[in-house]
């Protein structure tokens, strides 16, 4: 559904992404892992429009998006929660929410009751500026804010980091609740590679900014995660 | 004049400077304190105000002559803040959105377009300033009792300006759109993802701050003549109301209006009006060095 050809990204005169091709097809969980400073992370602010592209091309569902502004992207399908989730700290937990829904067109105010469903402890501090949470709180706050806007691909940059035990417990029942009602893709970095080998059906596999090894994740040896993903 | 009737003349009068100054500052807390966008041409978006105000008046005396008037001004409030919203338009469309995040750029292009609506005023109205007169029903006093009397402009300024900050405040906390302003004024990057079109949601806000200019504009022209270079005069003071109320709450602009306001007349009660100025200044200034963010920072875990 959303793939990459040759995609190459700068920051300024230096270049991040070489050549990098992905496919994320339709209903699956794909993982992208790698070692830190491997571009994965450029890679989503890339795909979300946040950085330009300076060769290459994006497509999602067969539409060259290459040069479409962010909010484009979201309107068609893309949700995006980011490293250090960037809940909007002045606004509290429901306007951060109600802003999940601005990709509808309707003008909808309506917290649909299914997010609570999935992260109950929202409901408690709907009224509480989203700044003041924990980093547990904000990360499931970030995702219920991707999902309201149901997207086709959601795409999670390192949704366990620096959250603990319990709460990536309750974040990966979720990831895998999406995964058996197969309603959307999920395109998912992750450093924790038990978490990531149980949820993904593909990886990707960067290193200097290009894809180095990719598969299903039944068929992601030992060797190969040795040989990239040890430190 | 007894004691209670003093204390109640400075408050009263404290509080339409006040007014006044929140008035000037309301557009700017917007544009300058949400946006962080140095518009050096504030000032000249309220001088559009006020000439809206002049022509308006011009018209309504040819056609309904010297004794009906003064409905002109009922039509000039609304009038202002579209003219003034529609140049903030296309400021911000042609030029101040290739700006962001360079401030000093942003001032300096911002101080051209001042120089060129000033000087483009002074090829349509001349030099010379002109005259907005008061509406009959705002030029009478209300005096409840010897010694106090309220003038029914000052009144009308101090009801006009409550609602004002009554409307920006449902605007922004209680509507879609205040939302989308707060939540692009804090995090661009992120709102843009979740799918909120920010360019045009920038252009919005500064339209908005600048129609709020135009109708502190409209306003403030009656207070005193209209020239081509009213603005500079009330820009200084919109800038300190804001930078003292601190940048980016709409909160720290009211409190900061009301304080250098009462303590203006405050002062000047008992020295001279310039006198009053200077110790008023003098007080903002130590101020600013003890809390450089002024008397509401803004304050969050993610920004520690």
């Amino acid at each position: 559904m959303l793939t990459t050809e040759r995609l190459n990204v700068y920051y300024g005169e230096s270049h991040i992404l070489r050549n990098v091709s992905i496919n994320v097809p339709e209903r699956t969980v794909v993982c992208l892992m790698g070692r830190n400073g491997a571009g994965k992370t450029t890679l989503l602010k890339s795909l979300m429009g946040l950085l330009p592209a300076r060769a290459g091309r994006v497509t999602l569902s067969g539409q060259d998006i290459t040069r479409w502004a962010p909010y484009e992207r979201a309107r068609r399908g893309m949700a995006y929660v980011p490293q250090g989730r960037e809940i909007i700290a002045q606004l509290t937990v429901q306007e951060n929410l109600i802003l999940g829904l601005a990709t509808r067109s309707a003008r909808t105010r309506e917290i649909p009751d299914r997010v609570f469903q999935l992260f109950p402890v929202l409901k408690t501090m709907l009224k509480r500026r989203g700044g003041d949470l924990s980093g547990g709180q904000q990360q499931q706050l970030a995702i219920a804010r991707a999902l309201l806007a149901e997207p086709k691909l959601l795409i999670l940059d390192a949704p366990t980091e620096g959250i603990q035990p319990s709460i990536i417990d309750e974040i990966e029942d979720v990831i895998a609740r999406i995964k058996e009602q197969r309603t959307m893709s999920v395109l998912l970095v992750e450093q924790y590679l038990e978490f990531a080998w149980r949820l993904a059906d593909r990886y990707y596999i960067m290193d200097k900014g290009a894809i180095v090894a990719q598969g299903t994740t039944d068929e992601l040896s030992q060797e190969v995660a040795q040989k990239h993903l040890a430190v | 004049m007894t004691p209670t009737t003093f204390l109640v003349g400075q408050l009263f009068n404290g509080l339409s400077v006040s007014s006044i100054l929140l008035l000037m500052a309301l557009g700017l807390a917007i544009t300058f304190g949400l946006m962080g966008v140095i518009n050096m041409a504030h000032g000249e978006l309220m001088m559009l105000g006020s000439y809206t105000a002049y022509v308006l008046q011009n018209l309504f005396v040819r056609q309904f002559g010297e004794q009906n008037f003064g409905g002109y001004f009922l039509v000039a409030l609304p009038m202002s803040f579209v003219v003034a919203g529609l140049m903030g338009l296309l400021l911000e469309r042609a030029l101040i959105r290739h700006l962001y995040g360079r401030p000093l750029e942003t001032l300096l292009a911002t101080w051209g377009v001042s120089l060129i609506l000033q000087q483009a005023m002074r090829q349509v109205f001349g030099a010379n300033n002109v005259d907005v007169r008061s509406p009959n029903w705002l030029t009478g006093r209300w005096q409840p009792s010897a010694g106090l009397e309220f003038p029914h402009l000052r009144l009308f300024i101090i009801v006009f300006t409550a609602l004002a900050i009554a409307g920006m405040y449902a605007l922004l906390f209680r509507t879609n759109i205040g939302l989308k302003i707060r939540a692009v004024t804090q995090n661009r990057d992120m709102s843009a993802c979740l799918g909120v079109p920010t360019a045009k949601v920038d252009a919005y806000t500064f339209s908005l701050g600048s129609g709020l200019a135009g109708v502190a504009g409209c306003i403030l022209s009656l207070m005193g003549s209209v020239g081509p270079t009213t603005g500079q005069n009330y820009i200084v003071d919109a800038f300190m109301v804001v930078v003292l109320g601190g940048v980016g709450k709409l909160a720290g602009a009211i409190a900061g209006s009301f304080g250098i306001g009462e303590c203006n007349t405050l002062f000047e009660s008992f020295s001279t009006a310039t006198m009053g100025k200077v110790i008023v200044f003098t007080l903002v200034i130590l101020f600013l060095q003890w809390k450089p963010s002024g008397l509401f920072p803004s304050k969050s875990r993610s920004l520690d």
